[in-house]
């Protein structure tokens, strides 16, 4: 319960805040052909949230985060944008700037013309144009790479051109699509680290949209999570993965065991023990026989499928905390008790959109 | 045993790069040095020759007769100016009506609509250029179609038969599809991220155009200029078919010291200045950033 209650401080701090609506759709619409892209979804954003679009591949979210910045038109619906419907408005007349995931920088200009691209565009003087743009290289770690051209960059530094060029406009919301999809694991880790940086530094709103459900978790102050054309959830990290309402979002979020009449009930893999099969459960604890099917060692943990008595399977994650010598601590064979506290095993609630239990 | 000799071959050809690359590079190479470059240093070397007036023999040697001639008869001046002013209208043009057809073509038309306007440019290419030049001149006659249709809509006659206006319109038409044709290559090249982004940053329609799209294609249209500025410039059958009197190039000068008074060394003399213009032409297009993707 503790645990819970820090998770949701920065909500309910934003609650204190007044939290000011910056972005809403409202019955937004959108079909390509006969193939419906989005089915009237409701969303809204508040000011300074970094929130993210997350889903699988055609789920909607770069449809949801193009209709914003202005690319694509609704069928239906509105577009709100700090209080004015922009869904008539051109791209070029909205308070909006994206980053792109193939970064879309101009190859015949230099970084320092790119990022004052959109100031030129403002008729901003170009001295003052190109000293703010420098400023901006400055604050990504580029200020000494002004006079190159994009190809003559890394894709990390790509990324972070695209993103001072879209910051150093200063828009009231910020769009990333994809923004980390293109590198490797170890710089998405620094990216994303430098975003969160960024994004506080600036106070800009961040709409957010990836595949990758770590990154989801580990960036947003609350995520919206996408399934054909619509909305299945909407939470901060901590709601979406011990509360999912769904089953598709229990396994789009982390990794899932559902089990209980139905399958209505939801255990995460790593809050079940491996103990002794003579070994007595802890106070609070269900426990059942099992026999380890699988075992693989990842490295930081293990992870296991075990066979219960009624045949079902469960999906075992086990942190290697104590030193392990040379084998796995279990091995396919062993005989074992499975036990997880009563308390971590959640039923799917139906939850609504606004994050609160019907 | 057949494999085998093959596969000896590959190996060899596998392990000795420069080997193969030669084997590719050697006939073309051979092609371009003996028939392209003997024949450029050919014109170079009989421009300095002379011709015998009373037995009209060649007499071999180094002579700067024909240049001395060349300048001091108002008459090739005029033939020149003419020719390069034609050449530098007919690129204008063509670049001015192949930038909306190729943008609309790559970038506007659905696959169905596109087809047919690769049609559009494609298909005369296949017709005779004779017969296409022909028909011109049946249109822009005096009692051609053009005035016919003038005076069926209560219009006066338009007198651009046989003359530079002509020259100009049928040029223009011919190689309208060399400057397409590059220029929409190079606007399909460009990825359209770019143009959104553009408009993200704010920048509307034509600012973008004058901002990304121009630069960017910049290449294909200068490749499409170079092919319709040394066409026109080479060309003789068109002003000869359709300008009339008064109305020689550079080439009907060079054909008629070639066929009609047989002074070659003067006719290759005067083809020298065409190499010289596009030598200047290349250079300002390199200058402009034009081969810098190449």
């Amino acid at each position: 319960m503790i645990l819970e209650q820090l998770a949701r401080e920065p909500v309910e701090q934003n609650a204190a805040a007044g939290r000011q609506l910056i972005v809403s759709l409202e019955g937004v619409s959108k079909a390509y052909g006969g193939a419906v892209a989005l089915a009237r979804l409701d969303l809204t954003i508040y000011a300074g949230e970094f929130f993210t679009l997350l889903g699988p591949s055609g789920s909607g979210k770069t449809t949801t985060l193009r209709l914003i910045a202005g690319f694509e038109r609704p069928d239906t619906g509105r577009i709100m944008l700090d209080g004015e419907d922009v869904a008539a408005l051109p791209p070029f007349a909205r308070a909006v700037n994206t980053v792109f995931q193939d970064y879309a920088l101009f190859p015949h200009l230099t970084l320092v013309e790119n990022v004052a691209y959109g100031l030129r565009a403002r008729k901003v003087p170009k001295n003052e144009a190109h000293e703010q743009a420098q400023a901006a290289l400055e604050k990504v770690r580029l200020g000494d790479f002004g006079a190159r051209k994009p190809a003559q960059l890394s894709g990390g530094q790509r990324q972070r051109v695209a993103l001072a060029r879209a910051m150093v406009n200063q828009p009231r919301v910020l769009l990333l699509d994809e923004p980390l999809g293109a590198l490797d694991l170890k710089l998405r880790h620094q990216m994303q680290t430098e975003l969160k940086r960024l994004q506080h530094e600036s106070g800009i709103t961040f709409i957010y949209v990836t595949h990758d459900q770590d990154e989801a978790l580990a960036m947003s102050d609350r995520i919206a999570v996408f399934s054909q054309g619509r909305i299945e959830q909407v939470g901060t990290p901590f709601d979406l993965y011990e509360r999912p309402n769904s089953a598709f979002v229990a396994d789009f979020v982390g990794s899932s065991n559902l089990i209980g009449p139905g399958h209505g009930i939801l255990l995460r893999p790593e809050k079940i023990l491996l103990l002794p099969p003579q070994a007595a459960p802890p106070e609070g604890y269900e426990a059942q026989p099992a026999q380890v099917r699988e075992a693989t060692y990842l490295g930081a943990v293990t992870r296991y499928q075990v066979v219960l008595a009624d045949g079902g399977v469960l999906a075992v994650m086990e942190a290697n905390t104590t030193p392990l010598g040379d084998r796995l601590r279990l091995t396919p064979g062993d005989k074992v008790l499975a036990a997880w506290p009563r308390s971590a095993a959640t039923r799917l609630a139906p939850i609504n959109n606004k994050g609160e239990v019907r | 045993m057949k494999r085998t000799w093959r596969a000896a071959l590959s190996a060899f050809g596998w392990r000795h790069e420069g080997a193969a690359n030669a084997a590719l590079l050697g006939l073309p190479a051979v092609w371009f040095l003996a028939l392209y470059l003997a024949a450029i240093g050919a014109l170079l070397v009989t421009a300095f020759w002379t011709v015998d007036d009373l037995s009209g023999n060649l007499i071999p040697g180094f002579s700067f007769s024909n240049f001395q001639q060349l300048l001091g008869d108002p008459i090739y001046r005029t033939i020149a100016v003419r020719t390069i002013f034609i050449a530098a209208a007919v690129t204008v043009t063509d670049a001015v009506l192949a930038w909306p057809f190729a943008y609309a073509m790559v970038r506007l038309a659905g696959p169905k609509l596109r087809a047919v306007l690769m049609a559009l440019v494609l298909v005369p290419l296949w017709s005779s250029y004779l017969a296409r030049v022909y028909a011109w001149r049946l249109i822009l006659a005096h009692d051609g179609v053009l005035n016919w249709a003038l005076n069926a809509l209560g219009l006066p006659d338009m007198q651009i038969g046989y003359s530079n206006w002509a020259m100009w319109i049928v040029f223009s038409y011919l190689w309208l599809p060399f400057m397409i044709l590059p220029l929409a290559a190079a606007v399909e090249r460009i990825p359209p991220s770019l143009l959104e982004a553009s408009a993200d940053l704010g920048e509307r329609g034509m600012a973008t155009f004058r901002r990304v799209i121009l630069p960017m294609a910049l290449p294909g249209m200068v490749a499409g200029a170079i092919f319709t500025f040394s066409l026109t410039l080479g060309d003789f059958v068109t002003p000869m078919l359709v300008g009339g009197k008064g109305s020689d190039f550079i080439g009907n000068v060079v054909y008629a010291n070639v066929g009609v008074t047989n002074n070659i060394p003067f006719a290759a003399a005067y083809a020298v200045l065409p190499l010289g213009v596009m030598a200047v032409f290349l250079l300002l297009a390199r200058k402009l950033g034009a081969f810098d993707a190449l």
